[in-house]
């Protein structure tokens, strides 16, 4: 990866790290650590590898963003917001009466946002929906899915691998943010997700293993997956919850339903190279 | 006579030949549901989503947003409660069009049993916001409505159903979809049917017509939105009613018409309905004479209503 894009996407990311955390303070609340945890991926698929605009909204054949982990909506919006769909003034609205920024993506009240994800599984599904429906019109969009971890508790997540790698959609990516934990707990004390990579592979999902922070292996998986034929594929991202603030990385709590004193924002915008105020 | 089901496949084949816009789901009962006829057809507009009922719904909605309308298929029980969140959160909240049709409905399903026997969907969708819940009274109607759907902007439940009716309509009868039609005058009472119980009513008010009792017959097909001037008018010309569904009493149509005339203008009302009970296995008339939903129940139930009346 040439150096001028490597620092064109780490401005990126930190400018997503510190809208998350500008807007989880404005909120009150929200979903900080799964957010943080998947702001490289986010921020590659948003600069770089979609055909996804605020003038191409309107296109069937734009490619399509699902945030299956709807709860780390903050990412999303913080993405739209450096891509041009709002305005940063709409970061005050999050999560508030009236708001165009709901607790979890609302396609009627936020441009850009594909599908009221946050009922965990069902984003993934509506992705294949997305991927076989342009199949069907022989259009070349695209559509990506994020899940999370824990997401794939759910047994419509497995209902839909089946599907996907039975009409053989290879027009469609599901990125797992595997950062490790879900809202209770490390997910190996919940039910053991390993083997992952096994379990897609046994369900016919062409699948790649990257470190979700590393934009070499981010750009190198999505480049594989867009060469795949005949198989979805599916890219597990090692994560860290709460990546880029050192007082969340890989602490529970910030999972959700809290936001930093103003002290420790001031020191996760200073983590995140940003002092000023959004 | 034609089964419901059959008139359901027949209806959407005929239907493709005259527009291209739709797709058929199916979670592997295209012989229950009857889209098997479909499928012979055009197997190419036909999405075959194995017993993947969640992955289904969800799904539908991803396809309606690249500009296909999906009529996504399955019996009465998995579409009103395996795949309700499902058709709430995918389909309803964000407001996609897809045409949910439910086969096997209340005791109408017969020697299957219980667990197939859908008691609940017309509470449970009632109860969703977003969405039309429609359950027509025959072949004709099933058969008009569909376009009418398919037209629309809303998702819709519709409830096809599955045993034979006889014609509660003429073949070419022209339909104002969303009213309440008087299928039968009277100004003693009125019964609100839907569904198989609309030509049990039918009958109910011909044999009570010859007892010297006069009553107003509505086929209450929409269920959401409810004609509820129909309603209205029926409790103030008649003063009492009977509401008469293959399901539970409870939030169906008894519930839907109980709200409108408690709050509007309250009359005696009698439910004919289950009675918060399982069913079991057995032939649908068998079913629907043990659980109290014939004809005679009816007649009963107008009798009854009448006396509370004064």
């Amino acid at each position: 990866m040439n150096p001028d894009l490597l620092a064109r996407l780490r401005r990126f990311a930190a400018e997503l790290r510190a809208s998350i955390i500008v807007m989880n303070c404005h909120a009150g609340s929200g979903h900080p650590g799964g957010s943080l945890s998947c702001v490289e991926i986010v921020s590659w698929l948003f600069d770089q590898e979609m055909r996804f605009s605020p003038e191409n909204m309107a296109d069937p054949d734009r490619d399509r963003f699902i945030l299956s982990k709807g709860h780390s909506c903050l990412a999303l919006y913080a993405a739209l917001a450096e891509k041009g769909f709002f305005s940063k003034d709409a970061f005050r609205s999050l999560r508030h009466v009236d708001g165009m920024l709901q607790g979890h993506p609302d396609r009627l009240k936020t441009p850009g946002v594909e599908f009221n994800s946050g009922s965990l599984g069902q984003g993934f599904s509506f992705a294949l929906g997305c991927a076989l429906g342009a199949k069907r019109a022989g259009r070349r969009s695209r559509a990506y899915a994020l899940l999370g971890d824990g997401e794939l508790g759910e047994g419509q997540v497995w209902e839909a691998c089946m599907f996907a790698a039975h009409h053989a959609l290879d027009n469609l990516v599901a990125v797992v943010d595997y950062n490790k934990f879900q809202s209770d707990d490390l997910c190996t004390r919940i039910t053991a997700l390993e083997p992952l990579a096994a379990k897609f592979a046994a369900f016919g999902w062409h699948v790649l293993e990257i470190d979700g922070h590393d934009f070499r292996e981010i750009a190198n998986a999505f480049a594989r997956a867009r060469a795949m034929a005949g198989r979805p594929t599916v890219i597990i991202a090692h994560t860290v919850k709460g990546k880029g603030v050192s007082f969340m990385e890989g602490v529970p709590k910030w999972h959700g339903s809290l936001c930093p004193s103003g002290e420790e924002r001031a020191c996760a915008l200073r983590e995140c190279g940003l002092t000023e105020a959004l | 006579m034609e089964n419901m089901r059959d008139a359901f496949g027949k209806a959407l084949t005929r239907l493709a030949g005259q527009r291209d816009d739709f797709v058929v789901l199916d979670a592997d009962v295209a012989g229950g549901t009857g889209t098997h006829h479909f499928r012979a057809a055009y197997p190419d507009r036909f999405i075959q989503c194995a017993i993947a009922e969640q992955n289904m719904f969800s799904m539908a909605a991803g396809l309606a947003s690249t500009g296909v309308i999906p009529i996504v298929t399955c019996y009465g029980v998995f579409a009103s409660m395996r795949a309700l969140e499902q058709a709430r959160n995918s389909i309803a909240y964000p407001g996609f069009k897809v045409i949910i049709a439910a086969s096997h409905l209340g005791l109408d399903v017969g020697p299957d049993g219980a667990t197939h026997q859908a008691l609940e969907d017309i509470a449970i969708y009632r109860a969703v916001p977003g969405i039309q819940v429609v359950s027509p009274a025959d072949p004709h109607e099933l058969a008009s409505v569909l376009p009418r759907l398919l037209d629309g902007d809303s998702p819709v439940y519709l409830r096809t159903g599955r045993s034979p009716l006889p014609d509660v309509f003429a073949p070419d009868t022209a339909f104002d979809h969303g009213r309440a039609q008087v299928l039968h005058e009277g100004r003693d009472t009125a019964i609100l049917a839907v569904g198989v119980m609309v030509h049990r009513a039918v009958a109910a008010a011909r044999r009570l017509q010859d007892e010297g009792v006069g009553c107003r017959v509505l086929n209450m097909s929409w269920l959401k939105p409810m004609d509820e001037a129909a309603v209205l008018a029926a409790a103030r010309e008649t003063g009492a009613l009977v509401t008469c569904e293959d399901h539970n009493k409870y939030g169906g149509l008894g519930g839907a018409v109980a709200e409108i005339v408690g709050e509007g203008h309250p009359v005696p009302l009698r439910r004919v309905a289950i009675q918060d009970v399982y069913g079991e296995s057995g032939d649908p008339d068998d079913l629907a004479a043990k659980y109290g939903l014939t004809t005679d129940h009816i007649m009963a139930a107008v009798r009854a209503v009448l006396r509370r009346k004064g």
